[in-house]
């Protein structure tokens, strides 16, 4: 028993590493951080994180990385819920081949698709905007939305979809007031997934947008001024980065392992 | 009030599920769909209720054409098998959401479904959700559901099938009563005969897809019209024997039910079979005994707790009273009137 708890502690310890690493670095000057090893900053400053909330160039990466990533969510869910309670419901011809194909979309590295979506966000005005990132993201977040919320909603017995028919229910409000909140944490999980998705991607969202809807991460990417890299705010940004993620964990903490089983525990 | 189903086929993926079922339900008795699993009642019922479409024939209520209504504009009520509630609601919500759809005002509502929760006995869980409910309550919740509504047909699909012997014994007593309150057309399916015996009114025995005989309950029981009609209303199955065995003239086999076969005389007039016993089941308040006699499988059904062994030599007394003479094509023949069923 004391060994496994050793043993978590060492796992733990070491994969807390890089993140304590971050977070020290970014409280650190770049002097201090050139200057040597030390385990913690001698002389903490939070000049790197003030930079980053007085100079637009920064935090309007983290607006435009929300923006679009909030976007994102919201369509990709609102796709997502009628589609897999079709796939859920419904026979259809085709319905397995269809599903299936939905998921294998995601087996293409996102690279195969930035030049088709340059080209054709380009010569339709949409080049730079948040949709056009929110748009192109939803051609992977889609189809795992509807895998997960098509799991949680097999779960659920047809016979109440019928009840609620032969109960007079209009089927906007049954799925509204009935069906959504017994798969609340489906929805949780699948926003969960486009979120994390969304917000980490960098290929496409840097290739589609040039200033006006730059998202952080590609804004971390060209960090390097004449005095070299600023690490120091580097760093900032990079613990700035991981706190949405963790709120959003968060939240959906005790769905996570069925989420990730796709609703099918 | 009347719902009259004529002439309905259904086949799925080239499978028959209902082949010519023509039906009659009324208001104010207990009718009861009997089969066995796989026998079409649950398709009948969902076209009664409108959530299938028969592929030819058509549905009639009060002599109108409900063939192609759906089933939320239909004024029914159905309860499953499984518990149906909605998870998320209150047992009030719950019972009251037909209610509220309908537009009915807030003091009827509370009304209503006061007076239907303390009928089934589940009024004072009104504020809980269905799942901190036994199988029991949340059964009499959907069973509330359906009874609220004053509905004009309430279709019940084996309602106490998942529960325990003990909840359906009680459930089985309240439902005659309760539905005997209600204006509507009651249809009930069930695959057990005794079941079926125990709520009365009429029944129609479905078998194969197809409804095989209706009427009475109790006539059709006493007077099962072809062995298909014997075999689907006796649990344990009937006991189906050649004539000729028995020594009986015009007639090609003859069936007993089990509990016609006793292991005492008592009549001057009982034929005595000598048989050996392969296997007794206690049933809680009966014991089943399975025999081999005239080379084919007998069983008894004998009131009470009893022990047997496999291999005892043991005699079984068949009255021709009781017996229900089949010609060569499985048709009943006259039936001699039993002293009781």
């Amino acid at each position: 028993m004391k060994n496994i708890r050793l043993t978590l502690v060492f796992y733990i310890a070491f994969l807390m590493i890089p993140l304590y690493w971050l977070f020290n670095m970014s409280l650190k000057t770049n002097t201090e951080i050139l200057s040597g090893f030390s385990l913690w900053p001698t002389n903490p400053t939070l000049d790197n994180y003030i930079t980053i909330f007085s100079d637009a160039g920064w935090y309007m990466g983290y607006v435009n990385s929300t923006i679009y990533v909030g976007l994102n969510t919201i369509i990709s869910l609102a796709v997502a819920l009628p589609a897999a309670y079709a796939f859920s419901r419904y026979r259809f011809m085709g319905d397995k081949h269809l599903f299936f194909w939905l998921l294998s979309n995601r087996m293409a590295p996102p690279a195969v698709f930035v030049l088709p979506f340059f080209q054709l966000y380009s010569s339709i005005g949409l080049f730079d905007t948040h949709i056009a990132v929110a748009l192109a993201h939803c051609l992977f977040n889609v189809p795992l939305a509807v895998w997960i919320l098509e799991g949680f909603m097999s779960g659920i017995p047809k016979e109440i979809d019928e009840t609620a028919q032969i109960d007079g229910y209009s089927f906007g409000a049954f799925f509204l007031r009935i069906f959504m909140p017994l798969i609340k944490s489906g929805i949780g999980v699948a926003a969960f997934f486009c979120f994390m998705f969304s917000w980490v991607e960098l290929l496409i969202a840097r290739t589609l947008t040039s200033v006006d809807a730059k998202p952080i991460a590609a804004v971390m990417t060209r960090t390097v001024s004449a005095s070299g890299l600023d690490w120091g705010v580097l760093a900032a940004a990079g613990v700035l980065t991981i706190i949405p993620g963790a709120i959003v964990i968060w939240f959906v903490r005790n769905h996570i392992a069925k989420g990730f089983a796709l609703g099918r525990v | 009030m009347t719902l009259t189903l004529n002439n309905i086929n259904l086949s799925v993926d080239g499978e028959v599920y209902l082949s010519n079922v023509t039906a009659s339900f009324k208001a104010g008795i207990f009718n009861t769909l009997l089969g066995p699993t796989l026998s079409g009642k649950t398709s009948l019922l969902r076209i009664l209720a409108g959530l299938d479409a028969p592929d030819e024939g058509t549905v009639k209520f009060n002599n109108g054409d409900i063939t192609n209504i759906p089933a939320k504009k239909r004024n029914i009520a159905f309860v499953y098998q499984q518990f149906i509630n909605y998870p998320s609601f209150s047992v009030f919500d719950n019972i009251a959401s037909p209610l509220k759809v309908a537009g009915v005002s807030k003091s009827e509502i509370n009304g209503r479904v006061e007076k239907i929760s303390s009928l089934l006995k589940i009024d004072t869980m009104l504020s809980r959700k269905p799942s901190e409910l036994s199988g029991g309550q949340q059964q009499r919740v959907a069973l509330a559901r359906a009874l609220v509504r004053n509905a004009d047909i309430i279709l019940l699909d084996e309602p106490l099938g998942n529960l325990d012997y003990k909840l359906r014994e009680e459930l089985r007593l309240e439902l005659p009563k309760l539905f005997k309150e209600t204006n509507s057309i009651v249809v009930y399916a069930t695959t057990e005969p005794e079941e079926a015996l125990m709520l009365g009114g009429n029944i129609a025995l479905l078998s194969e897809g197809k409804v095989i005989q209706s009427g009475p309950t109790m006539d059709v029981y006493r007077r099962p019209q072809n062995i298909q009609s014997a075999l689907t209303f006796s649990d344990p199955p009937i006991n189906i024997c050649a004539a000729r065995s028995l020594e009986i003239a015009n007639a090609h086999s003859i069936g007993i039910r089990p509990h016609h076969v006793k292991l005492k005389r008592r009549n001057t007039a009982d034929i005595e079979l000598n048989a050996h016993v392969t296997l007794s089941e206690i049933t809680g308040s009966e014991t089943f005994v399975h025999s081999l006699a005239l080379d084919q499988q007998w069983t008894t059904a004998i009131h009470g707790v009893h022990h047997f062994n496999a291999g005892d030599e043991i005699s079984l007394y068949l009255n021709p009273a009781n017996f229900i003479p089949f010609d060569a094509s499985g048709n009943t023949l006259a039936i001699l009137e039993s002293e009781g069923v």
